[in-house]
């Protein structure tokens, strides 16, 4: 490849949109999160047990655990693009951040779902 | 007539003679008609004619004098030397994040190309009429704020995004620039400057630091000019 | 210093990177030409960006307006010094050059039915002097700046070739008088090149930087003028120059004259609307030389402000804030900075300084450069052209009309590019060899600057020159004070040819740079002193005690003795002079008469 900084990838408000996106999804299951705690969901295990096991909760659980591994995805990649220069390396730390994140994804539904 | 004498420690390096830069302290006495920075820095050549920096209409329209004055962005000739707390030096650096030719002139030639970039000129491909172009005075006013900028690169070089990408990131100059031409009821071209723009580097990179907006000797605002490329890159997706 | 001098060949060079220099640029670039653009400064850098007021054009946008009465207005501004021919040119030109502009994306402020906003401005006429025509076409108090950033941007589009940070520093000329291109200075690194070119186009702008007290920015040091005289081609007129009425007393920074066109009034110590005495009819709107005298007039008669008494104020504050803000929002901005005032409620202290040059390199109204010689007294000089303040074409001839030399530029700007193209493209030719000389005297001026010893301080003596000039030449001119003069700027230039450095490094040397301006500010004062001692009458902005206003000779115009134009050599420091061309190309002669606003 010859040896020439490269611009016009062609993409970017996706994931601009997608940051702004997943941080309103997150900000709302905080605020409803924050309510039920409030209102005492958290007193005995078994309290919590039930109403983390609901189906919309559980369904709203996972669109944040989605939005969390998103937005740190767009966010975690910024901040390689800033300061990694090299990219084979890059790319390296792109497909590891993607890896951790799929896995963390993952590994925090399954949690949930198991409860 | 009332006089006071300024200290500086200035930048300084001259690549055929320095190893490497170093803060020179230096004085010079001003008097009572020196209201601004670049006066004293003009008394200071007198003193010392090595020092070298850029100046030309000293009235801050050029853009030629922008220094890092006390760590920040800004015009020489535009900042007044009574604002300078007595007792401390005034420290003068060169604009940061580019290469540097000689104390406190810099290679601009990065800025520049970010700015050519953009295609910073109106693309209507329509005959030219005989007599101009109609543009509503309402149509007119939305290129105030924009149109006015002088180049003098003290936002780009303010931006953090523009330091790490000075390559890639168009910077707040730039955009400005573009969205002046995107906001030209005269311009037919809205649809390519955006794809030009839509890139991860070129228009992503700005993160809202907003400190193009806090440095800007004209008082324009890039950060919102950069919002409305993001709104209308939006507009036209959705 | 290397001796070793790198040739570079074009079929153009343009010297400046102004208006008229870019306005070239276009015309040769556009035509597929090689063309380099030399600029010491990045070219939105250029002093035009200053220029706040408008443009002329008699577009008749708001009311109507003809070429023919802008003409008028022009050669009654130029005190009938002016070239009709010329003036015609360029006032017919207007509308096409102004339209050109906005097709390149230019901001105009607009009408309500969307076409360009027009002001008024001193000394515009409608029916030949009968009341005031809005006819500067202006975006915001900002027109200078749109207009350089848009013709630089329409640069980009054509892919002009520029040298950003090069200075021109002598011209070539061969045996023949041919001239065969310049000799410059790449600033960063110190190293001398030669532009061999079969068309050289200056356009350097202005030399206000003659004078102590100047609107003009640090680079207009008459480097394009300097060049031409040092190559043997006399400057024309020098001896006028025009004050503007209002500059931020204190900094020199211009408030435009638009803010009178938009309403504001000029006040004495006393409050008094004093231009009303001066110019009833057309009061604070008449052509700037008269405003200018008349308040220094003011001031020397003790009716100035201040603790001196020694400025007058320029009064916005009954004008509607939304109007101040919305058309001249850069004054505002300037008031509080150069002059400690927020305009909206206070005055601000004005006083007449240097702004422009009318004379500069003797051109016709093709941009070519013209030059007494066997057959006329305006034969063409091969290869070299000249637009812009630099030259002098003449169309401001004693006096210039404000938004004249916006339209200056463009059209003569336009028509040197056009010139240069047809000549180029009717007779193709090779490069005519460089004489063995060519880089002689640059090489010289270099070498004495490298080596003197014990020689005088730059800063000292330009000081010294601006001073003089200030004293010497300034907005009322005196017989012996002239005299004086001439004597004081022939000590200076002693100096200025042992002027000494103390830093000799190569890369960015400003200092150096700023001894070889010198070498071309000086020029231009000795021109200027010398040419004004020896006009002995008082015409437009040429102003003598002993030329002074009577029944025979109104104002102290001396139109049997000097109704023409002066030559100043700098070969033996003399003087020549050639006649007005009183005849327009299509049009009467406009007869002449006594000026009167």
């Amino acid at each position: 490849m010859v040896n020439r900084k490269i611009v016009g990838a062609h993409y970017g408000l996706m994931d601009w949109l997608a940051q702004r996106t997943t941080a309103v999804l997150m900000a709302l299951y905080l605020l409803v999160m924050s309510i039920a705690l409030l209102s005492g969901v958290g007193s005995s295990y078994q309290r919590w047990h039930d109403f983390m096991s609901f189906g919309w909760v559980r369904f709203a659980s996972f669109v944040f655990i989605v939005s969390l591994c998103w937005h740190v995805w767009v966010g975690v990649r910024d901040i390689w693009m800033d300061y990694v220069q090299s990219t084979g390396l890059k790319l390296t730390l792109h497909v590891l951040t993607l890896a951790v994140l799929v896995g963390y994804a993952g590994l925090a539904t399954q949690i949930i779902w198991r409860l | 007539m009332k006089t006071r004498n300024l200290q500086f420690k200035i930048y300084r390096y001259d690549p055929d003679k320095d190893q490497k830069p170093y803060m020179q302290d230096i004085a010079v006495e001003v008097d009572s008609t020196d209201r601004k920075l670049l006066d004293a820095l003009v008394k200071l050549k007198a003193v010392d004619d090595s020092i070298a920096f850029r100046r030309s209409c000293r009235e801050g329209v050029c853009g030629s004098d922008a220094l890092n004055i006390n760590g920040r962005n800004g015009l020489a000739c535009l900042t007044d030397i009574s604002n300078f707390p007595e007792g401390k030096p005034i420290m003068l650096r060169p604009l940061p994040g580019l290469p540097i030719i000689r104390d406190l002139i810099v290679d601009m030639t990065q800025f520049f190309k970010q700015y050519h970039s953009i295609k910073p000129y109106l693309i209507n491909n329509d005959p030219p009429p005989e007599r101009e172009r109609l543009q509503s005075p309402e149509d007119r006013e939305e290129l105030n704020g924009l149109y006015e900028c002088i180049l003098c690169a003290c936002c780009s070089t303010a931006c953090p995004s523009f330091w790490w990408n000075l390559d890639k990131f168009v910077g707040p100059a730039g955009l400005l620039a573009a969205y002046r031409f995107i906001a030209d009821t005269r311009d037919q071209a809205t649809n390519e400057r955006l794809d030009n723009l839509e890139d991860p580097y070129r228009l992503f990179r700005c993160h809202t630091i907003m400190n193009c907006v806090d440095v800007c000797p004209k008082g324009l605002n890039p950060t919102k000019a950069i919002g409305k490329i993001k709104d209308m890159m939006v507009s036209r997706m959705v | 210093m290397s001796v070793n001098v790198t040739v570079r060949k074009f079929d153009a060079v343009i010297v400046g990177a102004g208006g008229a220099g870019l306005r070239a640029a276009i015309q040769l670039s556009e035509a597929g030409l090689k063309t380099a653009v030399l600029t010491k400064v990045f070219p939105t850098r250029s002093h035009t960006v200053a220029a706040q007021g408008g443009v002329a054009a008699s577009l008749g946008n708001s009311e109507e307006d003809h070429w023919h009465w802008h003409m008028y207005d022009t050669v009654k501004g130029s005190d009938w010094l002016g070239d009709q021919d010329a003036i015609e040119f360029m006032c017919r030109k207007a509308n096409e050059c102004v339209i050109e502009l906005e097709h390149y994306g230019m901001p105009f402020d607009r009408t309500d039915n969307g076409r360009i906003y027009q002001r008024p401005f001193g000394g515009h006429m409608s029916n030949f002097g009968e009341k005031p025509v809005r006819r500067s076409c202006a975006a915001a108090d900002r027109t200078g700046h749109a207009m350089l950033h848009a013709m630089y941007q329409r640069n980009v589009k054509v892919n002009t070739q520029f040298f950003v940070e090069w200075m021109a520093l002598d011209l070539i000329r061969d045996a023949e008088g041919e001239v065969l291109g310049v000799t410059a200075m790449e600033m960063e690194t110190g190293e001398i090149f030669a532009f061999h070119a079969k068309a050289t186009i200056f356009a350097t702008g202005g030399s206000g930087r003659i004078y102590y007290s100047s609107t003009n920015a640090f680079i207009n040091t008459g480097d394009g003028v300097g060049m031409a005289a040092r190559a043997g081609i006399p400057l024309e007129d020098m001896e006028f120059w025009q004050f503007h009425p209002t500059g931020v007393a204190g900094a020199g920074v211009l408030i435009t004259e638009g803010v009178r066109g938009e309403g504001g009034i000029l006040r004495n110590g006393q409050g008094e609307r004093f231009m009303e005495r001066y110019a009833p009819n057309a009061k604070d709107l008449a052509s700037r030389d008269v405003v200018s005298r008349a308040m220094v007039t003011e001031i020397n008669e003790g009716r100035g402000c201040g603790p001196n008494k020694d400025f007058v104020l320029l009064d916005i504050t009954h004008l509607p804030p939304e109007t101040i803000m919305k058309r001249l929002p850069g004054i505002h901005e300037i008031a509080v900075q150069f002059a400690g005032v927020d305009a909206l409620k206070e005055p601000i202290p004005v006083v007449p300084t240097c702004h422009y040059q009318m004379g500069g390199i003797p051109t016709n109204y093709h941009g070519q450069v013209v030059v007494p010689g066997k057959t006329s007294q305006n034969e063409v000089m091969p290869g070299f052209y000249a637009a812009g303040e630099c030259a002098c074409a003449s169309v401001h001839g004693a006096n210039r009309l404000g938004t004249n030399s916006l339209l200056d530029l463009l059209v003569f700007g336009k028509s040197a590019g056009e010139t240069a193209v047809e000549t180029l493209k009717r007779t193709p030719k090779a490069h005519k060899e460089l004489p063995a000389d060519a880089f002689d005297r640059t090489l010289a001026r270099l070498d004495r600057l490298n080596h003197q010893k014990g020689g005088a301080n730059v800063h000292e003596t330009r000081l010294a020159m601006q001073r003089s000039m200030q004293k010497h030449a300034g907005v009322f001119r005196f017989n012996d004070l002239l005299k004086e003069g001439v004597q004081k700027i022939l000590e200076v230039q002693q100096d200025v040819q042992r002027t000494e450095i103390q830093d000799k490094s190569k890369v960015f040397n400003t200092a150096r740079i700023e001894a070889l301006e010198l070498d071309n500010l000086i020029e231009v004062a000795v021109a200027t002193m010398v040419s004004a001692e020896a006009r002995k009458e008082s015409r437009g902005a040429h102003v003598r005690d002993d030329a002074p206003d009577t029944p025979e000779r109104p104002n102290g115009r001396d139109d049997a003795n000097w109704l023409k134009h002066s030559l100043w050599y700098k070969d033996g420091n003399r003087l020549d002079y050639k006649s007005v061309a009183l005849r327009p190309l299509s049009v009467d002669t406009i007869a002449l008469k006594t000026r009167a606003y």
